[in-house]
């Protein structure tokens, strides 16, 4: 809500604080201020003008011609073309050289050959909203209700030289959603006690309860419901002082008694409703939830099928009114109307707030129904209205006040300990210090002890229990004020747990391999988040999603992965090499949290380095992802047991260029060429991806390190170069040789792959480099040559390998 | 002419052919000629036979005088020869210094991770625990648990993905608070935790909102810890990010689980305060929410609120980076342009 600074200050002193200085005071005590608003901001010369004649411009059949009295000692002509212009009105001048609303220049011209010394304005040429135009105006010039001071600057009689500071309450302080509540939040900022316009209330017309009968059937929706009744009213525009009121916030002005309604609105913070009286001829109300398939007109005109959450106000048969949401159409106040029917009253939130989602009507009302209300006040706010009625719309109250319901919430009495709150801050706040913030809060309150029982008026609904009064006692104290220290007490040991550790060792592994980490999206299509999985389960899906890109939790990276991939490509960046840690979803039943896995996934494409003066680009392959994979796992300290193996079963990646992972009986995950058919499909080129399960590699048992001497005896290398059939795969032959070369083999590099004519049709010659080494003793040519001719005869007998 | 004026003329015009060499072979030829036992140095020497014994050790000495001096001139010019054809190979093998190196390609860690590993070392130099927690929630722990019961109005606040009536994707980190909480042995000392990860709301992406983003949820909790720690934990966390001279200010807000609840401001690291674009002229921005935990909170997770107190903050990693790098749409976080990416290799302190 827009608090106006010159409203305010009728109900606390404001000693004249700058209103930006108040608004940042709020701020830092109570209420977020959005913004201070000036709405002459960026105006200037626009006065008040008095047209003394016209006559229509003899070039136009729309122009007319007027003499307009701007105080001088001559009239200026001024070309108009609204519609609405005439003799004897006071009306907006924009002088030459004036700004008007979007920083628009008014210059003295003439108009089809008739000089123009300004412009008769709109108030939207002023920089008025369309939706608060009082509708009268709304296709032409504004012209006040009375005569003004002819020359004198328009703003302050247009309210717009006050300053509008913009509330941007969180959900619990919609106390300050009326003039009361903020003058109860500044008055406490500023140790005043604010003080309202009295209510006397001169009832001389009939008893209420025999102009109306009221029930209220569902009595826990509707805690409160109050009616009063106005006779006699005459439907006119409202005083300016009070359409002020409404512009400056929102409200476009209609009438004397619908503004009226909104004036109290805004003061209280109290939504009312005026039914035409006349218009209800069963002189009855019932408030009730609706029945199924009602129907009821609102006052936009839009026709409503109820549902049975619906709380309606009736006449005893059929709706009336959408209760704390929007009245109905049938019952509405017109020119004809000369009885009202006032209703005050409170209603559950949570029922309005499901009307008002529902038939998306989301109104001043329905808010602050929503959010609450101000219990103590309901009856003093139909008063209220029903007097300024009587006085702005020459009404007769009714005697009395017809109450359907009305059961109040207790005051709460809560229990402050000094030493408490002064516990929870970190202060040393006196107990003196304390009284008077609650006094300025205009809480009651009373020694108790060392205690400070305070009872809590019901305008201030979100304060319940001491923890609130901390809350009051430390904002008002000043949270500036609060010392800044860090928590003693036992110290705690900070540290990554196993899990953690292994996540980050393995994210900085490969961004030392080379690869850029990402962040994608863990929302996706479906195809998208069951894609690179031989048996994926249906993906959970959200019930609600906002688009269907992000519909469905994923169950792999790569996905993610391959779409950042085509994002580069759109904008030419070609080579790229990218990983992403992150969770993903494999579901474990409707009702149940999905398994949640760590997964770590790369993706490379395009040419390894960028083009320079020493280096040929070359094009990724297999062999550069298996190489970081492997490089991985080794500083994971698992490459040693994991298992390489021909994977054909993934249908989005190449079945001839794919190896599953495993370790032990476990599957941690795979590395190889994106299918062709969907790198076509994507339009990619020769992509490679990996993706490991890394709660695989969690759950591995590693040996303990432990650190061996470098040898002191001299090692050797032995070459070998087979014949092979193309089929013996290199893993076979290492097998081969790792079981029959004895104790002293260190390891076994293969360092030439060859195939071609000279070798054999489907064959291929596999190199390896044997490294041997005793770390007792110096090894002997006898003890090589043995070992190597076991493993020479094992290959050739199990294998089938020509020894070159 | 004597032995002695020979050998003395030998040495001048040795000197002077050794001075002159000017390569390697040269110079070897020189000493094979002037010091080899067909050299004429040797055949002087052979001459001593003719000398008296009297003379004889003279000139003996003498004679390996001039010895030792040819020799050590020879050494000499061989160094001199060695320096040279080291300079001209040295000449020779000149590169540009100017051209590009052989550079190992190092990969750049994503920036909004660079910010959460940041802050994860700081909290845990300070001694907290560093907690993971489910994506997918239960609304249970994800509102109940934090205060926020069905038809709260504060539902409105953070609309939420839904996959069932109980299933959702996580509003916030918080719900990891209640979920240790639970299991927290306070008999072993406090609970100081974090809570970084991923996070969802039911927004549209655009500049400023996104669908996924990222928080770090702290929490300490013990048998007093106060506001004024929660104070000045942020002032350490503030100047740790944006810099020493950061002041903060605490403004009152609303959030169900902390009571009384704080949005945190810090002065404006753009313009020190006195008010630029950055932080719209009012030289402050807003850059976390926090407060001490809310009573209901700590009894709902089993904890005594009137033996046990302190505070929670949520920060967003996002806008933490948005701010301090002038990332000015959120959405590029997410696209991974590469371009965007590896404006942030450099170490970003």
């Amino acid at each position: 809500m827009k608090i106006s600074y010159q409203w305010l200050n009728q109900m606390v002193d404001l000693h004249g604080i700058d209103p930006q200085k108040l608004a940042d005071q709020v701020s830092v005590t109570g209420i977020e201020v959005a913004s201070v608003i000036a709405p002459d901001a960026g105006l200037k010369k626009i006065v008040i003008g008095h047209i003394l004649s016209t006559k229509p411009h003899p070039d136009s059949d729309h122009l007319t011609l007027c003499q307009v009295d701007l105080g001088a000692a001559e009239p200026v002509q001024i070309v108009c073309g609204a519609p609405n212009v005439a003799a004897d009105q006071y009306v907006i001048v924009a002088l030459p050289g004036s700004r008007i609303a979007g920083n628009v220049k008014i210059k003295r011209g003439k108009m089809r050959g008739e000089a123009s010394e300004g412009m008769i304005c709109s108030l939207q040429e002023i920089g008025f909203s369309d939706s608060v135009v009082p509708k009268e105006f709304a296709n032409g010039i504004y012209v006040f209700p009375q005569p003004e001071p002819v020359g004198d600057a328009v703003f302050l009689y247009l309210g717009m030289d006050d300053r509008l500071i913009d509330f941007d309450i969180t959900p619990n302080r919609a106390d300050t959603l009326g003039m009361h509540g903020a003058a109860y939040e500044v008055g406490a900022m500023l140790h005043e006690r604010p003080r309202f316009p009295e209510v006397n209330l001169n009832a001389t017309g009939l008893p209420t309860h025999e102009l109306i009968k009221v029930d209220v059937e569902n009595l826990e929706l509707v805690p409160q419901y109050l009616m009063r009744v106005v006779q006699n009213v005459t439907i006119k525009p409202s005083p300016l002082w009070l359409q002020i009121r409404l512009w400056n916030n929102g409200i476009r002005p209609i009438n004397n008694v619908v503004d009226v309604t909104n004036f109290v609105l805004l003061e209280y913070g109290q939504p009312l409703h005026a039914f035409d009286y006349d218009k209800i001829p069963s002189k009855q109300i019932v408030v009730r939830t609706a029945r199924t398939d009602e129907q009821l007109t609102t006052l936009d005109d839009e026709e409503w099928t109820l549902r049975p959450t619906d709380l309606v106000i009736t006449d005893g048969t059929k709706p009336l009114a959408l209760a704390g949401v929007m009245g109905g159409l049938d019952s509405e106040i017109d020119a004809q109307t000369t009885n009202v029917l006032l209703e005050s009253a409170v209603f559950n939130g949570t029922a309005i707030r499901k009307t008002a989602q529902w038939t998306n009507l989301h109104s001043e009302a329905s808010t602050r129904f929503e959010k609450g209300i101000n219990q103590d006040d309901v009856g003093q706010a139909l008063d209220r209205a029903v007097q300024l009625l009587c006085d702005l719309a020459d009404g007769t109250a009714s005697e009395g006040t017809v109450i359907g319901h009305q059961v109040l919430p207790a005051e709460p009495e809560v229990l402050v300990d000094p030493q408490r709150v002064n516990h929870v801050l970190g202060t040393q706040i006196s107990a003196a210090e304390m009284r008077q913030i609650l006094t300025d809060l205009q809480f009651k309150h009373q020694d108790q002890g060392d205690q400070i029982l305070v009872t809590v008026p019901r305008r201030r609904w979100d304060i319940s229990i001491e923890a609130d009064l901390i809350e009051e006692i430390a904002r008002l104290y000043g949270y500036d004020k609060l010392p800044s220290t860090l928590p003693t007490g036992v110290q705690t040991q900070g540290a990554y747990n196993h899990r953690q550790q292994l996540i980050r060792t393995a994210k900085r592994n490969l961004l030392a391999q080379g690869l850029d980490e990402v962040i994608s999206y863990s929302l996706l299509t479906e195809p998208q988040a069951t894609a690179f999985a031989a048996h994926a389960p249906a993906p959970i899906k959200l019930a609600w999603p906002m688009t269907q890109d992000h519909a469905y939790l994923r169950e792999n990276l790569v996905s993610g992965l391959i779409l950042d991939l085509q994002y580069n490509l759109a904008r030419h960046q070609n080579n790229v090499q990218i990983f992403e840690q992150g969770n993903v979803f494999i579901p474990q039943g409707a009702e149940t949290q999905p398994l949640e896995v760590p997964m770590i996934a790369a993706l490379w494409s395009g040419e390894l380095s960028e083009p320079s003066w020493l280096n040929k680009p070359r094009a990724v392959d297999f062999y550069d992802a298996k190489g970081v994979v492997e490089e991985l796992l080794t500083i994971l300290g698992v490459q040693d047991q994991v298992v390489y193996e021909a994977e054909t079963g993934l249908s989005d990646l190449h079945p001839g260029r794919t190896a599953r992972l495993k370790l032990g009986e476990a599957t941690l995950g795979f590395v190889g060429e994106v299918h062709p058919n969907v790198q076509h499909e994507h339009n990619l080129p020769a992509t490679y991806v990996m993706q490991l399960d890394l709660s695989v590699i969690l759950a591995a048992s590693l040996p303990a390190l432990v650190a061996q001497p470098a040898a002191k005896y001299p090692a050797i290398d032995r070459d070998l170069a087979l014949i092979l059939d193309q089929q013996v795969t290199n893993a076979e032959v290492e097998a081969v040789i790792t079981a029959q070369a004895g104790k002293y083999l260190q390891n076994v590099q293969i360092f030439d792959v060859f195939a071609g004519e000279k070798i054999g049709h489907l064959k291929r010659s596999l190199a390896y480099r044997l490294h041997f080494q005793n770390p007792a003793a110096t090894l002997t040519d006898d003890e090589i040559n043995q070992a190597m001719a076991k493993v020479t005869q094992a290959l050739t007998e199990q294998l089938h390998a020509q020894v070159r | 002419m004597g032995l002695k004026a020979k050998l003395e003329e030998l040495k001048t015009k040795g000197l002077v052919d050794i001075q002159a060499a000017d390569d390697q072979r040269q110079l070897n030829e020189i000493r094979v000629k002037l010091l080899g036992k067909k050299g004429p140095l040797t055949e002087v020497l052979r001459g001593m036979k003719d000398l008296s014994a009297a003379e004889r050790p003279q000139v003996g000495e003498f004679a390996n005088k001039i010895k030792t001096e040819l020799a050590t001139a020879i050494d000499q010019q061989l160094q001199v020869l060695d320096q040279k054809s080291l300079q001209q190979r040295l000449a020779h093998e000149t590169v540009d210094v100017t051209l590009p190196g052989r550079q190992a390609q190092v990969g750049t860690p994503h920036i909004l991770n660079q910010v959460i590993d940041d802050l994860e070392d700081l909290f845990i130099g300070l001694g907290y625990e560093v907690i993971d927690g489910p994506e997918v929630e239960t609304d249970h722990y994800n509102f109940e648990m934090m205060n926020i019961p069905k038809d709260h109005p504060a539902r409105d606040m953070q609309d939420t993905f839904y996959i069932t009536d109980e299933l959702l994707m996580r509003t916030h980190t918080s719900p990891n608070q209640a979920r240790t909480l639970e299991t927290h042995d306070f008999s072993k000392g406090p609970l100081k935790m974090i809570s970084p990860g991923r996070v969802f709301r039911r927004d549209n992406d655009d500049a400023t909102h996104s669908h996924q983003f990222n928080q770090i949820e702290g929490l300490v909790i013990d048998h007093h810890v106060t506001m004024a720690d929660l104070k000045g934990t942020l002032e350490v966390v503030a100047r740790h990010v944006f810099g020493d001279e950061r002041e903060i200010r605490l403004r009152p807000s609303y959030f169900p689980f902390t009571e009384p609840s704080i949005e945190v401001d810090i002065s404006c690291f753009a313009c020190g305060g006195k008010g630029c674009s950055v932080c719209k002229h009012t030289g402050w921005i807003e850059v976390l929410g926090a407060g001490m935990v809310h009573p209901n909170v700590l009894r709902g997770a089993g904890v005594d609120p009137v033996e046990f107190g302190g505070f929670a903050f949520g920060l967003g990693p996002d806008r933490f980076a948005m701010l301090k790098y002038g990332v000015n749409d959120i959405r590029e976080f997410y696209q991974n342009d590469l371009r965007f990416l590896h404006q942030f290799q450099r170490e970003v302190k």
